[in-house]
This record gives C-alpha cells, sequence and structure tokens, in this order.
C-alpha cells in the first residue's frame, strides 16, 4: 500500500523570499519501505518532512498519507496519528518529569483510554529498550536514551510511519548505534514506514531506499549503493561519499582492481582479494 | 601558553546522594602550537575537564596551570585568562542572542576590555568577521537569526575569537554540519591555528576527524586519561580503545583486518595516507 504520495509538491515559507523550499516534489513511499533523505543544510530535507505529517501544507501540488490529502484541515488529526515525527534536539522533546508521563503523553492527547495507555507505554518503551528506565527522569538520561524516549512518545500513538528529522546527530557514536538498530527494528519486525534524514552518510547505507535532495528537489532516488556509485553526481550536490567507498575509489584509480566498498569490512576483503591476486 | 594539568579530581554534587567522579585523577600536558584532540565517550570526563582550562568550573582537586596562570591560586585573574582561553560550546549558535551579529560579537570584546574606544571595537569585529570567512558588509546588521545554520556557526566562533585568544577551545565544533560544512569549519580551524590562535583544543566523537585534524590527542575513560599521543599512536592501539567502548577510524578499521590476515599497512590513518601506503603494497607485490 501506498503510504505517502507527493504530486508536485511546492512549497514556500514566506512569498517575499521568492524562492520555493520545495519546488516540484513528486514522490511515491511505500508502506514498510525504510527511504533515508540526503542533502546539503537548506535544501529542502526538513521541509519536506513537515510537508508529510501536515505541519506544513504545500503552497502548490498534492501531498497525500495514506490516501489522506494533508491541505484539507478535517484530515490533519488522522494524519498525524499516522505519522509520528522525531525532532534533532533531545532536550527540546521532553514534556514530563517522568520517562512514562512522556510516553503517555501523545496518547492522552488523542483520548486513548486509561487501560490501553498503560498497555502502549509498556509497548513503546519494550519496543525501545527502556523499560527499565520507566520510573526515571529524563533529564538524567544519556543523549541516546532520551531520543529512545522521544522516539517511545511516538510509538506510543502508533503510528505506521515514522519521520526521523536528522534524530541522531546530536548523539554520540553509542546514542547514534542505540537509536538506528531502534529504527531498524521497527522497521523489519514491526513493518513501520521510515523517513530518516540524516547528514551521516553511513547511515543511509542501512535504507532499502535513498533520496538525494537539492535545492528543494529530489535529484537523486534508488539504492543506496547505487547512489553512492555515481560519485560525480553526488559530488556536485556538495555531498561526499562514505570514508570507505571514497577509499575504494581511490584505489581503483590507482590502478588496483577493488570494486566499490560501502564498510570498513568491505574495503578489507576488496584490498585483500585485489593483493592476493598479484 | 602552556597547559599542564596534575592530578585534577572534580565531582558533581558532592556530599549528596548524586555524587558522580567526574574526574579521578586527570594528567595531560598540551604544548603550545598544537591542535590537540580530545577523545572519550559521554560522560567520560572531557567537558568536565576542558570546562577547568578556562575556570567555568574551579579547581577543587589537583593542579593546572595554563601558561603563567596558576588555576589553583586564589588570586589568579581570572577574567584575563578567559580572555586568553577562549571557549566554542557544543552548538555555540544557540547562544547567539543580539538583534545584529555585529553586536554579537562585539559582546565578548566589551566584557573583557571595558576601556577599549569603539572604533577599536568596531575594526577587532570586522577583522573577526572576515576571519571566519562571512562578508562583514552583508552581515554586519543583519539579525543572527536570519542567517544559515552554517554562518551562525561561524558568528558563534568569531565572537569567541574576537578577543585574540592564545588558545581556542571547541566542544564538537563540527557536529550536526554536513558532510561539507564539517569540512569547512575544519579548514576554518586549520586556518586560524598557529596564527590567530596559537593552540586549537578540539573535543569530538568523531575519529576520523582526530586521524585527520589533530597533532596529538588524549584519551579519556572514566575520569582519567587513559592514552596520550599521535592519533597514528592512539589508532594503532585499537583493542585498547574498543574496549574502551570507542570506535576507530575507518583506515584504522580496515587496517586492523587486514593485519589480521597477515598485511601490514604502515600508515598515519589519514585516509590520504592510507590510500598511498596500501597502492604502494600493491605495486611492491606487482614488482
Amino acid at each position: 500500500m501506498e503510504a505517502i504520495r507527493f504530486d508536485k509538491v511546492k512549497f514556500m515559507y514566506r512569498e517575499e523570499d521568492g524562492v520555493y523550499a520545495v519546488n516540484g516534489v513528486t514522490l511515491s513511499v511505500n508502506e514498510g519501505e525504510f527511504v533515508a533523505v540526503l542533502g546539503r543544510n537548506g535544501s529542502g530535507k526538513s521541509t519536506l518532512a513537515k510537508l508529510v505529517n501536515a505541519l506544513l501544507v504545500p503552497t502548490e501540488g498534492k501531498a497525500e498519507v495514506f490516501g489522506l490529502d494533508t491541505a484539507d484541515a478535517k484530515n490533519v488529526f488522522e494524519i498525524r496519528k499516522n505519522a509520528g515525527m522525531v525532532f534533532q534536539n533531545p532536550d527540546n522533546q521532553t514534556v514530563a518529569s517522568i520517562v512514562e508521563d512522556d510516553v503517555a503523553f501523545g496518547p492522552e492527547n488523542i483520548g486513548v483510554p486509561r487501560e490501553e495507555i498503560a498497555k502502549r507505554i509498556d509497548f513503546a518503551l519494550d519496543a525501545v529498550g527502556m523499560q527499565a528506565f520507566r520510573h526515571a527522569a529524563p533529564s538524567r538520561l544519556s543523549g541516546g536514551q532520551k531520543q529512545r524516549v522521544a522516539i517511545a512518545g511516538v510509538l506510543a500513538i502508533r503510528p505506521k510511519i515514522m519521520i526521523l528529522d536528522e534524530s541522531t546527530a546530536m548523539l554520540d557514536p553509542r546514542g547514534r548505534r542505540e537509536v538506528m538498530d531502534v529504527v531498524k527494528k521497527l522497521n523489519k519486525e514491526e513493518g513501520m514506514t521510515v523517513i530518516l534524514i540524516t547528514h551521516f552518510m553511513d547511515e543511509a547505507l542501512e535504507a532499502d531506499r535513498a533520496i538525494v535532495m537539492h535545492r528543494g528537489e529530489v535529484v537523486m532516488d534508488g539504492v543506496p549503493e547505487e547512489i553512492f556509485a555515481r560519485s560525480e553526481e553526488l559530488e556536485s550536490y556538495n555531498l561526499t561519499l562514505p570514508r570507505a567507498a571514497y577509499i575504494s575509489k581511490k584505489l581503483a584509480e590507482g590502478g588496483m582492481p577493488v570494486k566499490g566498498a560501502f564498510s570498513a569490512e568491505e574495503l578489507a576483503e576488496e584490498i585483500c582479494a585485489s593483493l592476493r591476486k598479484v | 601558553m602552556r597547559i599542564v594539568a596534575e592530578g585534577l579530581t572534580y565531582t558533581y554534587n558532592p556530599k549528596s546522594p548524586f555524587a558522580s567522579h567526574a574526574l579521578n585523577g586527570v594528567n595531560v600536558t598540551i604544548e603550545e602550537g598544537e591542535f590537540f584532540g580530545i577523545i572519550g565517550h559521554t560522560g567520560s570526563g572531557k567537558s568536565t575537564f576542558v570546562q577547568h582550562l578556562n575556570a567555568l568550573i574551579k579547581l577543587t582537586g589537583g593542579s593546572l596551570k595554563v601558561g603563567d596562570y596558576d588555576l589553583a591560586d586564589k588570586k589568579c585573574d581570572f577574567l584575563e585568562l578567559r580572555s586568553k582561553v577562549g571557549m566554542v560550546f557544543q552548538y555555540p549558535e544557540y547562544q547567539l542572542f543580539a538583534e545584529t551579529v555585529e553586536k554579537d560579537v562585539m559582546f565578548g570584546l566589551k566584557n573583557f576590555h571595558k576601556d577599549m574606544k569603539e572604533e577599536e571595537m568596531r575594526a577587532a569585529v570586522k577583522e573577526a568577521i572576515e576571519r571566519v570567512d562571512l562578508d562583514y558588509e552583508e552581515v554586519k546588521d543583519k539579525s543572527p537569526f536570519e542567517l544559515s545554520g552554517g554562518q551562525k556557526r561561524r558568528v558563534a566562533i568569531a565572537g569567541v575569537i574576537v578577543t585574540k585568544p592564545e588558545i581556542l577551545i571547541l566542544d564538537e565544533p563540527a557536529a550536526g554540519l554536513d558532510p561539507l560544512g564539517k569540512k569547512e569549519i575544519m579548514d576554518l580551524l586549520h586556518a586560524i591555528h598557529g596564527g590567530w590562535c596559537k593552540t586549537i583544543v578540539v573535543v569530538s566523537h568523531d575519529m576520523d576527524e582526530i586521524a585527520e585534524n589533530c597533532t596529538r590527542a588524549a584519551v579519556f575513560s572514566e575520569g582519567k586519561v587513559v592514552m596520550e599521543d599521535t592519533p597514528a599512536g592512539i589508532f594503532r592501539r585499537g583493542d585498547e580503545l574498543l574496549a574502551f567502548g570507542l570506535d576507530l577510524p575507518v583506515t584504522a578499521k580496515c587496517a586492523r583486518i587486514l593485519k589480521e590476515r597477515g598485511v601490514e599497512i604502515e600508515t598515519d590513518f589519514t585516509v590520504e595516507d592510507f590510500i598511498t601506503k596500501v597502492l604502494a603494497e600493491y605495486g611492491r607485490r606487482q614488482g
């Protein structure tokens, strides 16, 4: 089933700007897909994300989430139940002084019955591995833990789509890993549709599909490995290759018979193989 | 100015149930002119340590000397010290507050040099804004909030370097930027290093960044410095780093696997050097 459908969507923040932050995007995302969105700061990634859950509505064109038009005010409630969003700064997303209250905030707002809320808190905290911190104060958690609580808060609404807008940017490598593991698990085991906006090229490699945005337009769309194989094109959008891919490319240019590698392990494999051939 | 810390200790919330020992005897020396990296995962004490360097946290145990300033001495001139040791926090753009870029950058200068003339201040502000590669005439009267993320971060750095600190400390200066933005910030720091600011100290989670940019680095773990060496020296001890819960640069990860398979690559773990050495090994085997 189609989860998100954008048809020639344009969006301008203020008329006097004269530029479209999102400029004619046509896009279709199926339920259960894991899509990474790449692009420089200011390329329109966050605007695109906000257009999905009706925080913004298109200036032109049409955006639909599970067939519901985001421009129709009657649909907004339903759309936000279906598409939850996790932002960059964990400290800006905490509303309560105890973890379980924080997770309960969303379902309370949409009028979920009390007994059901308790079940949802259980489910959400289990899903992100934070059950042990149920009665802890969010302010005393690490960044990665706080982001997992923020994800649990979204999960408690039981959305079908989760949008992460640079949600790992402020975390240390361990925190990033924790969040990525949770997101991947939700995608694989629960069939959650994931839209992951990121500057980390290695995170994009964990997705099924990557989209590159440039000046408000979708300029590349494909399997991450395919996208990274088109290095010249990527560079023209001011993006860089993951380090391992860059190294394998340079080695190949230097005359070594190595194929494109996307991780240190693959790179070592390629180097070993080509040294052995000699 | 040379930084020498000996047996530095610090406890948050002492004598309370929340007491936590952030520093447990830190020994480290940072020479003048270094581009020094500080590594360690969250909670290892690295931020607590750097906040000691310009007395944002007052010394409670051990000794710390920054140039001729003895931070254990109650008569130490902390205001003067702070003008010479600049600190750029994580996400410094969140600290911008003034109506215009010029006023924001001037704020630090006004605090440290109360008797400085207005024209002199303007000249210094202009120089600092140009140093961070922004167009002074174009941005000076703008609100800092109208600028892009990368530009805001530059304004925040200008606001710190405007006092011409000898030592510049930055906590995760490239965090949250896109890959090109990261490179631009690191290039800027190299341009400042040696001239405008003699010494640069960078706190970073990004091991690739440390490998590419630093002269030496210290690894923090549980409130102590557990390694102090060149990046090459540190990343050669990959097993120990992994045991501290830290990551390795891609080059070091790859070299480690190659070594297990009997291929030794002698590299300093920068990307360029790694490529050169692998190609050399390939060439050697080809005869």
